[in-house]
């Protein structure tokens, strides 16, 4: 039997806004995924070791501080580092177009701006991971 | 009316409805998902009694407003929220918001400031400057007021969690400007049950909060007269996703937790509540928010009168700010976010308000540019100045629809209020997570309807422009203010009498430990050029941190 895909949602650094993460978190779960979510003000190290001790397929970050430059690559980095290199990160948030092209370009995976139907992450994870429910 | 009339009414009501195809009710509702009759006659508010429940603007209950002759006497204050990169540039901001006819001052902090950490904090980086201007020492809060004469304009500040300390840095700029504190007008926020509920940026457990906040009253009620030493805030709880009702239920049960504390800690309830303020959002659903607000002032007067008997009428008075809805804005076609901001600030203004911020067009995006903020403002200007709206005081009041909408809100707001005392309080119902979890099923209740197209986001999910291309300019925060605040910070750290700060910081750990009010021991180590993140640190050693578990 397939394995149900996981993923992690997070919200690093100092911003509170997490309206945003829970109704993504709720709508990846009603579509049947394994979803933790880690509360607010993570370090990008608190992320990536939740991210491999989960055994998680995918992290979601949310930022709408203005921090993602700095917060994204940081996380992608220390999943590297400890191993967890082949976890994809993805994320959502207030992120201007011209900074979501360096951060692809870095490896990110699809960066989610506001307006984003659920489905539209939804279907995004289901077509990176076809061979989970 | 007699009954007799409202009966005729009610049966003649019924005899049009039955020819009358009032459409699928349940497409028909508010913003916050409240069904809505196709009219509304005196059969609906056949309870009502003018005397009682509306009376006269000034006058208790003061459904119809705070002052007697409202705008008449004196428009809103048209200030506008705002704060970004280093106190420099925010100064400059500031006295180009007052050259364009702004009337008053309203700073946002960066997120590390409102967490109370200083910019040069490992937890800061990436986020000093971003989401509103870096303030970490007194310093700083001189450089942005620089200028800026604090005995003549009335500032606000956006600060919760660390409030005592910035309010401390603004006592000792204006003292610096040789501004005694007794002239001093403006607000903190000071609100932090609704941080835990919505905003989330807390320091310390609710317990060691809520001393704090009675110390904060005592101070202002002493010291600084003229002072909003808490604007209670629903802002931040319909930003997260709230219906209006729970914004006004959550927002009033939370200031009379206030006020609760207050009579607890000994203080005359009238010597603090006319100092209390509060924060509204204006949403979309015009009416809804009328009503919102019209219930707010009438449930606030009564529950201060006759359960806190309160006998000062200022202590009745439900004065506000009111700022647009963030969350409305699109990121696509931007533009449109003036016409839905100009519906908001109407809403308010027909609602009564004290004060106002419009957003900017570009807000979804960054922090406004110039040319936005200055439309944003312009917008205020033209409601009060060309559309005549400003000459009879609430022009809505005797509608039957606004009277009806008013009743229900308020009919509402008290279930919550009933809901909330059965769970032991509004502190204990955090802890239980009682109204996050309402407000985070909201705001999925929210997206759904909107991803399934029953609600309507022009520009998102209709009248979409395939392969849109943003038009208008962005402001950026460059990463060179994070290394010049911290560099700032590292050559203040060496110029002040370190030894100083540190007999400060001990007495301040003693006053917290102890029952002396803290602000003194605060603005002792202010003075000595103590740090946000030091003073807090400090305060965090006695009275603990809190943690949030996580749901959703």
């Amino acid at each position: 039997m397939a394995k149900k895909l996981r993923i992690l949602i997070a919200k690093p650094g100092l911003d509170g806004h997490d309206r945003g993460a829970k109704v993504v978190a709720r709508a990846l779960r009603d579509a049947g995924f394994e979803v933790i979510y880690t509360g607010l003000h993570q370090t990008p190290e608190m992320i990536a070791e939740a991210a491999i001790q989960e055994d998680v397929d995918a992290v979601g970050l949310s930022i709408l501080s203005g921090a993602h430059m700095t917060l994204f690559p940081e996380v992608m980095r220390l999943l590297k580092e400890k191993g967890g290199g082949d976890i994809l990160v993805f994320g959502g948030g207030i992120i201007p177009q011209e900074d979501m092209e360096q951060l692809y370009r870095m490896g990110c995976g699809k960066l989610f701006g506001p307006g984003t139907p659920t489905e539209e992450i939804v279907d995004y994870l289901k077509a990176k991971f076809p061979d989970r429910v | 009316m007699a009954q007799d009339d409202v009966e005729k009414i009610r049966e003649e009501k019924e005899r049009w409805e039955s020819c009358v195809d009032k459409g699928d009710p349940n497409r028909f509702l508010t913003v916050s998902g409240l069904p809505i009759d196709i009219i509304y006659t005196p059969a609906d508010i056949k309870e009502l009694n003018y005397l009682q429940d509306l009376g006269f603007p000034g006058e208790y209950p003061f459904t119809r407003g705070v002052r007697r002759n409202m705008y008449r006497g004196r428009l809103w204050t048209m200030r506008q929220f705002s704060g970004f990169g280093t106190a420099r540039q925010t100064n400059a901001r500031y006295k180009f918001l007052l050259a364009h006819g702004e009337t008053g001052l309203s700073v946002a902090f960066d997120f590390p400031t409102l967490y109370g950490r200083d910019s040069d904090d490992p937890m800061a980086r990436g986020e000093v400057g971003k989401c509103g201007v870096a303030i970490s020492s007194l310093e700083d809060m001189e450089t942005l007021f620089e200028g800026i004469p604090l005995g003549e304009v009335s500032t606000s500040m956006t600060i919760n969690g660390p409030a005592a300390v910035l309010w401390a840095f603004y006592i000792v700029a204006a003292e610096k400007q040789g501004v005694p504190s007794e002239k001093l007008r403006g607000t903190i926020q000071n609100d932090i049950l609704k941080e835990y509920i919505a905003q989330k940026s807390w320091l310390f457990p609710p317990e060691p909060s809520l001393r704090i906040i009675t110390d904060i009253m005592a101070f202002g009620a002493e010291r600084v007269p003229k002072w909003n030493t808490i604007s209670i805030s629903g802002y931040h709880i319909r930003e997260a996703g709230s219906t209006a009702v729970q914004e006004l239920a959550f927002t009033l049960k939370d200031g009379m937790t206030y006020v609760e504390a207050g009579i607890k800690a000994g203080l005359d309830v009238d010597s603090f509540a006319p100092r209390l303020s509060f924060f509204f959002n204006s949403h979309l659903d015009f009416f809804e928010e009328i009503a919102k607000f019209r219930a707010a002032r009438r449930i606030w007067a009564r529950e201060m009168r006759e359960t806190f008997k309160a006998k000062k009428p200022e202590s009745w008075l439900l004065r506000f700010h009111t700022q647009t809805a963030g969350c409305t804005l699109t990121a696509q076609q931007p533009e449109n976010n003036i016409v839905r901001t100009a519906f908001q600030a109407l809403a308010a203004v027909l609602g009564g308000t004290q004060s106002l911020h419009t957003n900017s067009m570009d807000e979804t995006w960054a922090l406004p540019t110039e040319k936005a903020v200055l439309i944003a403002l312009r917008t205020q200007q033209i409601i009060a100045e060309e559309t005549g709206v400003v000459n009879v005081i609430d022009p809505l009041g005797g509608s039957y629809y606004v009277e009806h909408l008013t009743n229900e809100m308020e009919r509402q707001a008290y279930e919550y209020f009933e809901k909330i005392d059965a769970l032991g309080g509004m502190v204990k119902a955090i802890e239980h997570g009682f109204p996050q979890r309402e407000i985070a099923e909201a705001a999925y209740r929210y997206q759904k309807a909107v991803d399934e197209k029953i609600r309507t986001v022009v520009g998102v999910n209709k009248y979409v422009l395939e392969g849109e291309k943003l038009e208008i300019p962005i402001l950026k925060i460059e990463p060179e203010v994070e290394k010049e605040q911290c560099e700032r910070l590292a050559r203040l750290r060496q110029r002040r009498d370190n030894a100083r700060v540190q007999r400060t910081l001990k007495d301040l750990k003693d006053a917290c430990a102890g029952k002396d009010n803290v602000m003194h021991a605060i603005l002792e180590a202010v003075r000595a050029y103590a740090t946000l993140g030091e003073i807090c640190g400090a305060m965090k050693e006695i009275f603990g941190t809190y943690k949030e578990p996580p749901m959703f």
